[in-house]
């Protein structure tokens, strides 16, 4: 049994899809929780963006997370070559099709996830395209602004001039709406995949899934329209 | 519940060979009665077809009764047609009604190739259960069953996973041809019981190599075969054989 075996086997693949998966569940905890301070300019709005331009700042500043960075894109994009080479070999299994087809079982997003990836991956592309690519490489539309003496990115501002025309609101809202599906069904399937199967637990991962992909996915279609509206900023 | 009689439109799959390209051909059978079990009213189509002179349809049975797992019919749309925790021999045709148009189809799988008509290969999951779907015993007498204490949940888990009779019809309903909920039941059967300690964990590897070999897809935890399943093998199986993969994998002593 080598290393190869265990991760290229049936099942083994599963376990990398699994193993990414929850890697990115929890990352966009934390992506939402340092997202979530633009609101403090709802609530003040002499605020300008200023906690959240702070936090922003600090997830760019330690090595830590320079490393964790690495690892989350390496996770990423694990994920999605693994996601696509099972859709396509598990497709490929079986060459002459039904006339009619089978659906009972199963919802229609947990027999979509290739296709609810690929809207994820439109979106993503977009998104890292307008901030971390400004962000780490390019700095376009990024003025600095200094906080006790302390020189920064605005990203605030950067949000704020990005999200002024609807057909960006519509592309984040629509990748968000996908990720809300992908994880209704992968939230537990990724922990069945891990070998969770007490019903005790199952039970509740699956009511957690849903909590999770509902609150997630509203935190961040709120924030784009937030900005359209004028709610912040 | 009423009898009564019913004609049928029947659209079936024909193929000469796994050579050949198969196709749909229709037929009328006249006179069903709503008695009949959806074999014997196949029975009367076959009647029909050898008095016509024509080559009647091959299909798989065997005991009848729901216990075998050689029927394997894609009714409608469903493995072993539209009722629950069924198989095709125990489909009765009081399921249908006068008029009614019936599309029946093999097992999809590249892994069960279509051997003739509804008929399909189904030796790959022979061939699973020989790479680890056993236990060993010492020859001599029998032990006595209540001899060796075993853990209430686990000998009804044990049970309600080797009530798999193997017909397939999770890999038929499955978007992926997946045979894990097969393979899980028979995985969970064994590795539950104290019996099947000496090999546990060869015998998942073994089994998921086997697999894999023979050209099954994986698992996307859709449910679709659980729904299917005429032994109403519940999904958490799946669950369990991952991990009994992996705790074998990671311990594994090579
Ligand atoms: C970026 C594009 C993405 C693509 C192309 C993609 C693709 C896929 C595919 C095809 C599957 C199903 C694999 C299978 O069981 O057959 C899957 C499962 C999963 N994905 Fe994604 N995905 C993407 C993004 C994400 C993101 C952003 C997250 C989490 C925040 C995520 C979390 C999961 C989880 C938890 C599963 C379940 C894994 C399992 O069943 O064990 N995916 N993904
Ligand atoms: S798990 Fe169910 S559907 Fe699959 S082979 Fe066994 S009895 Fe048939
Ligand atoms: S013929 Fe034996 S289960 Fe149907």
């Amino acid at each position: 049994m080598t290393w190869k075996q265990v991760f290229t086997s049936s099942v083994g693949k599963k376990l990398v899809m699994g193993l990414t998966g929850i890697s990115l569940v929890l990352f966009l905890i934390v992506h939402a929780g340092i997202n979530a301070c633009v609101f403090a300019d709802m609530v003040d709005p002499n605020e300008n963006g200023e906690m959240f331009n702070k936090a922003a700042h600090f997830m760019g500043s330690t090595v830590l997370i320079r490393i964790m960075e690495i690892g989350l894109f390496a996770g990423i994009i694990l994920h999605i070559f693994q996601g696509y080479l099972l859709t396509l070999e598990n497709k490929q299994k079986r060459s002459v099709g039904y006339a009619v087809t089978y659906t009972d079982g199963s919802k229609w997003y947990s027999r979509s996830m290739g296709l609810l990836g690929t809207l994820i991956l439109i979106f993503l592309v977009l998104h890292l395209y307008h901030f971390w690519v400004s962000a780490r490489f390019t700095h376009e539309g990024l003025a600095p602004v200094t906080y006790n003496g302390v020189e920064m990115h605005n990203m605030f501002a950067l949000m704020q001039a990005t999200f002024t025309e609807w057909w960006v609101i519509g592309v984040y809202t629509a990748g968000c709406i996908s990720l809300a599906y992908h994880l209704a069904h992968g939230f537990q399937s990724a922990f069945r995949t891990l070998g969770v199967h007490n019903k005790r637990y199952t039970t509740l991962l699956t009511t957690v899934g849903y909590a999770y992909s509902i609150i997630i996915t509203l935190a961040f279609i709120f924030m784009p329209l937030s900005f359209k509206l004028g709610w912040i900023g | 519940m009423e009898h009564y009689h019913m004609n049928l439109n029947l659209k079936v799959w024909r193929q000469k060979n796994s050579n050949t390209k198969g196709d749909f051909k229709t037929y009328q059978v006249k006179n069903i009665s709503s008695e009949m079990s959806f074999l014997e009213m196949f029975d009367v189509l076959n009647e029909q077809l050898i008095s016509e002179g024509e080559e009647p349809v091959a299909f798989d049975h065997d005991c009848r009764e729901g216990i075998c797992g050689m029927c394997s019919m894609y009714i409608n749309g469903k493995p072993h047609g539209p009722w629950q925790a069924n198989t095709t021999c125990q489909l009765h045709m009081r399921a249908f009604k006068d008029g009614d148009t019936i599309v029946v189809e093999p097992w999809r799988a590249n892994a069960f190739p279509v051997i003739k008509d509804l008929t399909v290969d189904r030796t790959s999951f022979d061939r699973i259960i020989q790479a680890g779907g056993y236990i060993s015993v010492n020859t001599g007498n029998a032990v006595d069953g209540n001899a060796l204490p075993i853990n209430k949940d686990n000998a009804d888990n044990s049970f309600a996973a080797a009530m798999c009779i193997g017909c397939g019809a999770c890999v038929a309903a499955c978007k992926n041809s997946s045979a894990m909920l097969f393979l899980s039941a028979k995985v969970s059967h064994l590795a539950l019981l104290p019996q099947g300690e000496p090999e546990r964990k060869t015998r998942v590897l073994n089994m998921v190599a086997q697999m894999d070999k023979e050209g099954f897809g994986a698992c996307t935890n859709t449910g679709a075969c659980e729904a299917t399943c005429p032994k109403e093998i519940s999904l958490t199986n799946i669950a369990r054989l991952n991990a009994e993969y992996l705790s074998a994998s990671l311990s594994a002593e090579k």
